[in-house]
Formats: structure tokens, sequence, C-alpha cells
């Protein structure tokens, strides 16, 4: 980190990412739209991103040696709005402003209005050719910044995500980590059903990158692996994050229902009442 | 000097000369603008530090490989996989690079719409679009490679500046002239040779269209390789007693509306003249304008909601209707509703 700024312990990182599930819940029912589930199921890794791993200061949002994030399963913004809040990129009271018309938080992530967002995104499958080109330009002006795309198992269906996917081993990006929100649902149903993705790690060993597996949901485990991407020089690298959709809410917990719906004040209520519950045990 | 030198603007006195023995289109001197793209992308990467070029596998095509022999470090190839070049080269924009993304208009401007679209246009990244192939001028390889659509489909996109020059000078200067400008740009280039028609005086500025030959009756706005055959069209009319002012709008959006409008007052009969659709594309553009500002006859060449056919591209412009004969026709019969205007 460049400012002065103390990465979080394992112990202060899942309280924070209790903070950001609650955030989520309060901006998806104040809006009366988005997406709970994907947003839930990154929660962690994004907490250990923003709050420990990445390099970054938020008084500096285009500060050329940043580490880059590309949130590619751009509908899964709320997460992302709100670990940069929470890290001091802009006022959280713009929170409750999402999908509002003037709002600096559109529905999907718009770099020109957010500041902390590294790209625009929102079209599934581009992100990681986007991050892919950064981590070019990283090697080409010999800047040592780290580029992290987090891309949907659904989203995998994307022909594009394996363009990208054949291309950063070419070129030996080892500046580029992908990790894929394993949370095995999507819009209509369950990914398995819908188009299979599986064997997610033997394809993306197949095409060339270092491939770690991690629950997504143990904050020292994913600590621990986002860590050893980072340290690996020699090639890309794929983290396989196994989640659940909805993580920490017990009624959207592995339901596709929620992939894409608000919950009710009653029901937005009894979420956030779970999640500080579960906190404080 | 030449009988008619006087009404032409920046155009080569041996250019000039071919056009009044009516041999400009089989003798003319020229080559095609994608290797003047080739050679004005090679200066400029020695000039400029930021200029990156990203190729899908033909790099042959379009000479690009120049680029890549001189700068190795800067040159980027992605193999048959456009969406993930130009997603790609809009992650570079972001760092300040300045990626000129070439291949083949129908490939990156369909085949990548989406992420030219979303990651270029919508964030106004920096990244300039170098599209070969564009219009029918790849008429052998057939329809699957003509694209005809570029010029119409760029254009619709917010943010976007779209520019087809019409010989080697027009296309070097559109080449240099979109590193300075901020945003995302279209080039597109012909695939086949066109008459080298100027010479260095040529005032390149995007979004100025050139007025190369002056006329009172009518005025032919042409893009991209049609400009030579509105100029062949123009000489054939001044056979007839017809003066026509020729306008090279090599920058399709944003529209020189001032230069066009005046034409249009002065002159009272409008042609637009592209390889392009008939919609959306430049016809498109000055219809809108006129219909909005000053209506005056006009008449619209190009593809008229078809897909052509494999053959050699001038003939493809005569059975489609869109040669130089078949533009001076169209002339005819725009002066011919003027008058019938007027007479009313």
């Amino acid at each position: 980190m460049s400012e002065s700024f103390t990465p979080l312990s394992i112990v202060e990182l899942k309280a924070m990412a209790a903070v950001i599930r609650c955030d989520i819940i309060e901006m998806i029912a104040t809006a009366q739209a988005g997406h709970p589930g994907g947003s839930l199921s990154a929660t962690d890794i994004v907490t250990a991103l923003y709050f420990r791993v990445m390099r970054l200061d938020p008084a500096r949002p285009d500060w050329p040696d940043r580490d880059r994030f590309i949130l590619s399963k751009g509908h899964a913004c709320p997460v992302w709005y709100s670990a940069l809040a929470e890290r001091g990129y802009f006022d959280k009271a713009h929170l409750g402003t999402l999908r509002r018309l003037n709002s600096i938080l559109q529905g999907h992530p718009d770099m020109r209005k957010t500041p902390g967002v590294d790209m625009t995104v929102g079209s599934l499958g581009q992100g990681l050719s986007v991050g892919l080109g950064m981590a070019l330009s990283g090697k080409l002006k010999g800047r040592d910044y780290h580029v992290w795309v987090m891309v949907g198992d659904g989203e995998c269906q994307e022909g594009s995500v394996w363009e990208a996917a054949m291309a950063a081993p070419k070129w030996h990006l080892g500046n580029l980590t992908v990790i894929v929100d394993r949370n095995r649902l999507q819009n209509d149903t369950c990914v398995q059903d819908v188009m299979p993705v599986a064997p997610l790690t033997d394809k993306w060993r197949a095409f060339g990158w270092h491939v770690l597996e991690v629950d997504g949901h143990d904050m020292a485990a994913v600590v621990e692996a986002l860590e050893s991407a980072k340290a690996c020089q020699s090639g890309p690298v794929a983290i396989v994050a196994h989640t659940v959709k909805g993580k920490g809410v017990s009624y959207m917990e592995d339901r596709a229902e929620w992939h894409g719906k608000a919950p009710c004040a009653e029901e937005a209520e009894c979420a956030l009442e779970e999640i500080r519950r579960c906190a404080c045990e | 000097m030449l009988v008619s030198e006087g009404i032409y603007h920046h155009v080569r006195p041996d250019v000039i000369a071919m056009l009044e023995a009516g041999s400009l289109l089989t003798e003319g001197p020229g080559q095609a603008t994608r290797y003047a793209y080739a050679d004005a992308i090679l200066e400029l990467g020695a000039r400029n530090p930021d200029v990156v070029v990203l190729d899908v596998d033909v790099s042959k095509s379009l000479k690009t490989t120049q680029f890549a022999e001189a700068f190795p470090e800067r040159s980027f190839n992605f193999g048959i996989a456009e969406q993930n070049m130009m997603a790609a080269a809009a992650g570079m924009a972001t760092t300040g690079l300045i990626p000129y993304a070439s291949g083949y208009a129908v490939f990156l401007t369909m085949r990548a719409l989406d992420q030219v679209r979303n990651s270029i246009h919508y964030p106004r990244l920096n990244v300039k679009i170098a599209a070969s192939h564009g219009g029918i001028t790849a008429g052998p390889d057939g329809p699957t490679h003509q694209g005809q659509e570029d010029l119409s489909l760029m254009r619709a996109l917010a943010n976007s500046t779209v520019i087809a020059g019409a010989d080697t000078v027009t296309t070097k200067w559109a080449t240099w002239a979109a590193a300075e400008w901020e945003g995302p740009v279209y080039l597109s280039f012909t695939r086949d040779p066109v008459p080298d028609l100027y010479d260095e005086s040529y005032p390149f500025e995007i979004g100025k269209a050139v007025v190369i030959r002056e006329g009172s009756d009518a005025t032919i706005v042409a893009i991209r390789d049609m400009v030579s055959q509105a100029l062949v069209a123009a000489e054939l009319l001044a056979g007839q007693g017809l003066s026509v002012r020729v306008i090279d709008c090599h920058t399709l959006k944003p529209l020189d509306e001032v230069t066009l409008l005046q034409a249009a007052v002065e002159t009272g009969a409008m042609v637009t003249a592209e390889s392009n659709t008939i919609m959306g594309g430049l016809g498109s553009a000055v219809a809108e304008l006129l219909v909005e500002n000053h209506p005056v006859p006009m008449q619209r060449i190009g593809v008229r909601d078809t897909f052509t056919e494999s053959g050699p591209y001038p003939q493809i412009l005569e059975k489609y209707g869109m040669s130089a004969r078949q533009i001076a026709a169209a002339v005819g019969k725009v002066v011919e509703r003027k008058r019938l205007q007027v007479a009313r």
C-alpha cells in the first residue's frame, strides 16, 4: 500500500466483509433493483483485495502504479461500490443513490462516473481481455502493478473469455490474475443445467494458466491464494474460488432466483439482522 | 495550363490531365489505402512511443508487419480473435497507450461490435480502429469480406469519430491526426488500389470536408473510394455542360455541416456517393442534415439494401449502380428535379 493504510487482519477482514454485505443489501433494497446473489458470493474476495492485497491509494484513483481491479461480472457492482466507499474513494452517502438518475453509481460500473472503477463493464466476457491489455501495458511501460479480474462461472460461457485465456500465457503475463467466482448459479438456473462450464480448473490449466482452488469464503485461504497469485511471476494465475451465491443471507443462499431480484423492506431487515448476528458470533 | 485546372483544389496536375483524358480509373497512379496506413503508422511509431499496433492475423495483408519489424515490443498479434483484441485495446488505452487495432472492417465492426461499443465508445477510450476492406473494395473476396456497413455501424455509436480517406495523402494524414484526437477514431481503408488524387497541399483536418472541384449546378459528396468515381462523374457531366462541385467528405462524423449546407444552398442539388450501404452512412447523414435545414433535390449512390457478390471491384461498382457513369446519371436526375422546382 502506498498511503498510510494498515492492511486488515483476517479477523478485521471478516468484520469488513459483514459491513460490505450489509451495504449490498441496503443499496439493492433502496434501489429496489440489482443483483444481490453474485455480489454476496464475491464479497469476501473483494474485501480481501481492497483491504489487504491490492496496492492502491484512494486519494489518487488514477495513480499509474496502482493495482487494477476489473469486475467483469459487472452486475455484481454493489460489492465493488461498497468496497470503494468503505475504502474511502467516495462518500458512503452515494451508496443510497444506486441506479438513480444523476447518481455516480450506475446499474453497471462506469469508469467515467465512479472514482476507483478501473474499467467500464457490464457486457459479460470482456473484462479479462481488458485486464490482458492493462497487463501488457504494465510490462511494456515497466510498471509493476498487478491486474485482478473477477469473472463469473456463468460468464465463462462467453467465448471471448477463452480468447483472452488463450492469449495471456502467450505473453507470460505474471502480472495478471483471474478469479472465477464459482457460485454454480446463473440468471436462469444452475450453470450445470444451462450450459456446463466444468471442469473449470482443467480448462484454465489446459489454456496454460497456473491454477489455484480456494474456498471463496474462507478469508485466510482467500488471502493466501491472492498473495501467492501475486507472487507468481512466470505466468498468469487463475483462482477458481468456490463460493455460495447469496452467501450470508440464508434465504438467498444457493437460490438462482436471487441473482437479480431486490429484497423488500421486510426481507432486507431480516437479511441485515442475520449478517450482523453472524458477524458477532 | 490545363483548361480545367482552375476549378480543382489540391488535385494533382497529372490527375487532372487523366480526368480530362478519361483515363483516371484505368491508368491513375495509386495504391490501396491500407498500405498508406501501414506507411503512416510506421512513421508515427517512430515519433510517438505510446503508439502500439494490434493485429488479428492479417498483418501481412495490411502490411503492419513493417511496424512489427521496426517496433516488435509495441506490436501485438492476437490471432484470429477480434473480440479479444478490441477489449485488450481498451485496457491498453486506460494506461495511456494509443492502440491502433487493425484488421478487416467486417470483423472489427461486427464480430467485435459489442466490445467496440461497450468497452471503447461508452467509456470514450483512446482506441483507434484501423479497418481495411471497407465498403465493397474487397471485391473478389465476396460479401463475407466486404465491409459495406462499417461506416453506418460506426456512425451510429455515441462518442464515435469516423474517417475514410480517399487516397494515400488523406489516409496518411487521417492516421496521424487520429493519434492527436482524444477518444475513439474509426479509420476505414480500401482493399483494392484507388488513384492517388492529391498533392501535399491537401488541408486535412478531422471534421472538415474539402471542396476539391468547384461547381454551381449540383454537388457530389463522396467518401473513401468513391471520391475518385465522383471526380470522373463530374468530368463526364462537364462534357454535358453541367458544372458540378465535388466534396471529399473524408470525415463522416463529425459531419462538416457548414461546408455541406453551403453546397446545398449554392448548388441546389446533391448526390452522395459511398460504396457503403445507403442506410445509415454518408447518404443518410447528408439527407438528415438537409431535411432539417435546407432540403434540396438529392439522390444517394451506394449499396441498395442488398449483398453484392464476388468480382473485380470496378465491375461490382458498375453492376450495383455505383460507377462514375451512374453517379453522373443521378446528378442529371437531381438537376432536372431542381429545374422542375424552379419552374413551379
